[in-house]
């Protein structure tokens, strides 16, 4: 109790703008129902090819369903020519029915739950539109009001020290004080990494298989190695998103949950002081 | 006693959590099968649509490939034979009572032999079929340019839309049944395909006479074509959507 009183107090700082706080939560709701609705659209048709088209002989990636020697049924995920028995979850799982059926990814995880390709697709394109109205929106205000040179750009001196940063974060050990108020430089880079790396190129590889697309813009199947690779790609810029999204949840985890979902909400965030060395 | 409670709690905590997930993805079932969520889904297709025709000049070509890119093996997909009596019999006489009619809002309602068909000014174009769940094929197609054909018929001023009517009905009571409008139908690469790959077109791939309309998803692509009809709107005909699949919740413009 006495203690209480010569504990510094955590300074409290402002760190999200409202733009960035509202954009922030429409991407993630955009984000998680295109991956879920893409996954629905995936099960149509579980391989993945390089090329133009779809030759058997050139899938990279199948999640498929057959039979055993004994007559039951197992789920195989075939990448680049190995295959894996993943009965239950990728190629033959329990459908919302009860019954198990032959489908890509799991009922959990798809959307709609039950195969329905149509109700996919109405999802995915309503939701890539808000995505492509919201990034619209969150690169306009982020360019004018600074928010990309002020808080996302690394410094050379950032840079420089990179390595530190790496070491410090896989001791767990985050910044504290006036290096708090800041993005860190590997925060900056993997941001920096999705909004203009992943989130482009998950755009425009959606757009390169559409045949309308590619009538007005060939250029698109050169760019991406002809419609099965754009769909190929586009798979792997979502698997390169939902590892983005599993990391960025553990980090705001064990960096203080509370007090990072908060600042996500209401924007303001506590500074922890720098502790006195000894 | 205390090590009970942990565990039930825990137990408590894995259960909530899995209900609660359950919840959202029930409840996101239940808005994909509510009408007035649906509808607002929905409203993303004319957007979409336009946005489309917006960047697509209306001369403006599918890719067109080589010899040498033609798929190993072409999947046939939806209906892969009719089992109309009357079409069975034609297929054995290879098609030579087949006619192909062609009326409502036409100046010269028409209707035209499979010879006919040959006879009138044709396209040869090796393009990409893109299916809606996902794979592609690359074939050569020949057939009727539809241009000649709808200047030869006469279209009337009322006329927005062709719907073509097929033989086939994929496992339903109702014909399989398209439709276009007249920006793609004056489309240099939308043919009435009679060959593919250099042969007659086979009864797997919609024999005798199938649509090519490049620019869009292959459910466009009406097969065992027997009638095209000229219409202002298509509210009347079927679900009133505009197509088979169109009906059962797929975009009547299929270009992505």
């Amino acid at each position: 109790m006495v203690a209480s009183a010569t504990v510094p107090q955590p300074e409290i700082v402002y760190r999200h703008s409202l733009a960035v706080r509202l954009t922030h939560w429409v991407n993630a709701l955009c984000l998680l129902v295109l991956l879920m609705s893409g996954l629905q659209i995936f099960n149509a048709h579980p391989t993945l090819y390089f090329g133009s088209i779809s030759e058997p002989d050139r899938a990279v990636l199948s999640l498929d369903a057959v039979e055993r020697s004994d007559g039951s049924y197992a789920g195989v995920t075939t990448v680049g020519g190995l295959s894996f028995d993943t009965t239950g979850v990728l190629g033959l799982s329990q459908g919302p029915s009860g019954r198990i059926e032959a489908r890509g990814f799991p009922q959990w995880i798809t959307l709609p739950s039950y195969r329905d390709l149509a109700t996919g697709r109405r999802w995915h394109f309503f939701f890539a539109w808000l995505l492509v109205f919201n990034g619209l929106a969150y690169l306009a205000y982020s360019f004018l009001s600074g928010h990309v040179r002020r808080d996302l750009s690394p410094s050379r001196d950032e840079i420089r020290h990179i390595g530190h940063s790496i070491s410090e974060h896989a001791r767990l050990r985050f910044p504290k004080g006036d290096e708090a108020k800041r993005y860190n430089v590997l925060q900056k880079l993997a941001y920096l990494a999705v909004i203009f790396g992943l989130l482009p190129l998950v755009f425009l590889t959606g757009l390169t298989m559409s045949p309308a697309m590619d009538a007005a813009f060939p250029f698109l199947l050169d760019v991406f190695g002809g419609r099965q690779s754009a769909r190929t790609i586009h798979f792997l810029c979502a698997f390169a998103l939902t590892l983005f999204f599993l990391v960025h949840i553990v980090m705001v985890i064990l960096s203080g949950a509370f007090n990072n979902i908060r600042s996500m909400i209401t924007g303001r965030y506590a500074i922890e002081p720098e502790e006195p060395r000894p | 006693m205390s090590g009970d409670a942990k565990i039930s709690r825990r137990g408590f905590l894995i259960r909530g959590a899995a209900a609660g997930g359950a919840a959202v993805l029930g409840g996101c079932d239940q808005l994909s099968q509510s009408p007035a969520f649906r509808d607002l889904l929905y409203k993303a297709e004319s957007l979409t649509k336009n946005v489309q025709r917006l960047v697509l000049s209306e001369r403006s070509l599918a890719r067109e490939y080589s010899e040498a890119d033609l798929s190993k093996h072409f999947k046939a997909n939806g209906s892969t034979g009719v089992a109309d009596p009357a079409y069975q019999a034609m297929a054995k006489t290879g098609f030579g009572d087949y006619r192909l009619t062609i009326d409502g809002l036409v100046e010269r309602p028409t209707s035209l032999s499979l010879e006919e068909l040959r006879r009138l000014p044709a396209r040869t174009q090796i393009t990409r079929h893109d299916c809606v769940e996902g794979w592609s094929a690359i074939g050569k197609w020949t057939g009727a340019q539809m241009t000649p054909l709808l200047q030869s018929v006469g279209l009337k001023p009322e006329a927005r839309y062709l719907v073509f009517h097929c033989a086939d009905k994929l496992g339903t009571t109702s014909n399989y049944y398209e439709s276009i409008d007249l920006i793609d139908a004056f489309h240099p690469q939308t043919i009435l395909a009679y060959d593919m790959n250099g042969a007659p077109l086979s009864v797997p791939h919609g024999a005798p006479l199938r649509l090519r309309v490049e620019r869009q998803l292959g459910y466009k692509h009406a097969k065992y074509v027997q009638r095209i009809e000229v219409v202002s709107n298509f509210m009347m005909i079927q679900g009133g959507r505009g197509g088979f699949w169109e009906d059962r919740g797929y975009e009547w413009y299929a270009g992505i």
